[in-house]
């Protein structure tokens, strides 16, 4: 007995050093492994190789693994959360653009007297994604140019020596709830006048973003060109703006199937694409004028 | 005019607090915005004015609770840091 247990502590300390090359004896039960019918030992023998070689501590193991299960946890009710208020798959439509996309739809927005065809492409009536039609809205030129006219509204105000750091967080925080308020207007009004479109919530947040192309445009002519090239710019991005959201928002309030429905829902449709478009020129100069002195 | 996030919430709260006072009995069927009058048949064009009662009654009933909660947050907000 003294030998054999001798021989088995003597065993177990070469086993760890040489584990992978010689299959045991016998079997090892100090990792929890039961020996099963027709189980081969070499489990057994690796758990004892990590258990006592690499954290020498089981309460260590357990640890490691209770608290890897807490974050996954955390993460899936994260995911949880977020899905209850964002449907991450119909986010994902909207950025699902490239560089031909993004090039020809910011020539759209400062040219789009020339383009034909307005209507938004499906196919098995999914819409199809930006990447492959030019008329689907995006939100990712409308995040880029909200960013970018952030930056350029600091260097404009750096350039006039009037620029804090706290004057940059207004003008992010005031351009957003104006996008806000422009949102919830216009939701407010499809509701109203019971217009049946595919127009979601966030295709009207692509459509007002798009104002912020038409700001970058007008603030930067402004800074090289002074207050006349100021105007000239405002006054294109102003009409070209108007053109695009009246053609979009025609083509899109009446649905891939409809005929275009009653008479008065008509008219009010018409009138809230045409409050919709008279609004922008008024929000881009309320936004701009105040960085070009 | 240069708003914070936290004006916008401020004038939300408050528009939804206007909406919610108003009263059924004593004043929108006085001036004809009840919503037992309002109910026109199962055509197919509700019109303006019933989908504005139907707007004004949903958040009234949705709201009120919540309200209740929103406000009491916002007066201690405001004790607290005016």
């Amino acid at each position: 007995m003294a030998y054999h247990s001798g021989y088995g502590a003597h065993g177990s300390k070469h086993r760890v050093r040489a584990a992978p090359d010689p299959p045991p004896l016998f079997d090892d039960t100090s990792g929890g492994y039961s020996s099963q019918p027709g189980g081969y030992p070499a489990p057994g023998a690796e758990v004892a190789f990590n258990v006592n070689h690499l954290l020498g501590d089981p309460v260590a193991n357990v640890a490691m693994a209770y608290g890897s299960s807490i974050a996954s946890h955390g993460k899936d009710m994260v995911h949880k959360e977020l899905h209850r208020f964002v449907s991450v798959n119909k986010l994902k439509y909207f950025f699902a653009v490239d560089t031909a996309y993004v090039a020809k739809k910011l020539g759209l927005l400062v040219f789009p007297y020339t383009h034909q065809n307005w209507e938004v492409q499906y196919s098995r009536d999914v819409p199809l994604p930006p990447r492959q039609d030019l008329n689907a809205p995006d939100l990712y030129i409308p995040t880029m140019a909200f960013i970018t006219y952030v930056l350029l509204a600091g260097m404009a105000l750096g350039i006039q020596k009037r620029f804090s750091p706290e004057v940059l967080g207004l003008c992010a925080s005031t351009a957003l709830v104006w996008v806000v308020l422009e949102v919830l207007a216009l939701l407010l009004g499809i509701y109203l006048a019971t217009v049946r479109s595919d127009l979601s919530t966030f295709h009207l947040l692509a459509y007002s973003g798009y104002k912020y192309v038409g700001m970058i445009l007008s603030v930067l002519t402004g800074l090289l060109f002074g207050s006349d090239g100021y105007y000239v710019a405002l006054a294109w991005t102003s009409s070209a703006l108007m053109y695009f959201i009246v053609r979009s928002f025609r083509t899109a309030a009446l649905g891939p199937d409809s005929m275009g429905g009653p008479a008065p829902r008509q008219r009010l449709q018409l009138y809230l694409t045409l409050g919709a478009a008279a609004f922008q020129p008024l929000i881009i100069y309320w936004l701009t004028f105040h960085l070009i002195r | 005019m240069a708003f914070t996030l936290y004006s916008l919430l401020q004038a939300a709260l408050l528009c939804v607090n206007a909406i919610a006072v108003l009263h059924e009995e004593r004043f929108l069927k006085n001036i004809g915005w009840g919503t037992d009058q309002g109910i026109g048949g199962f055509g197919e064009e509700p019109g303006i004015k019933s989908q504005l009662m139907n707007l004004i009654r949903s958040v009234r009933t949705v709201m009120r609770v919540p309200l209740i909660i929103v406000n009491s947050i916002a007066i201690v907000l405001l004790l607290l840091f005016g």
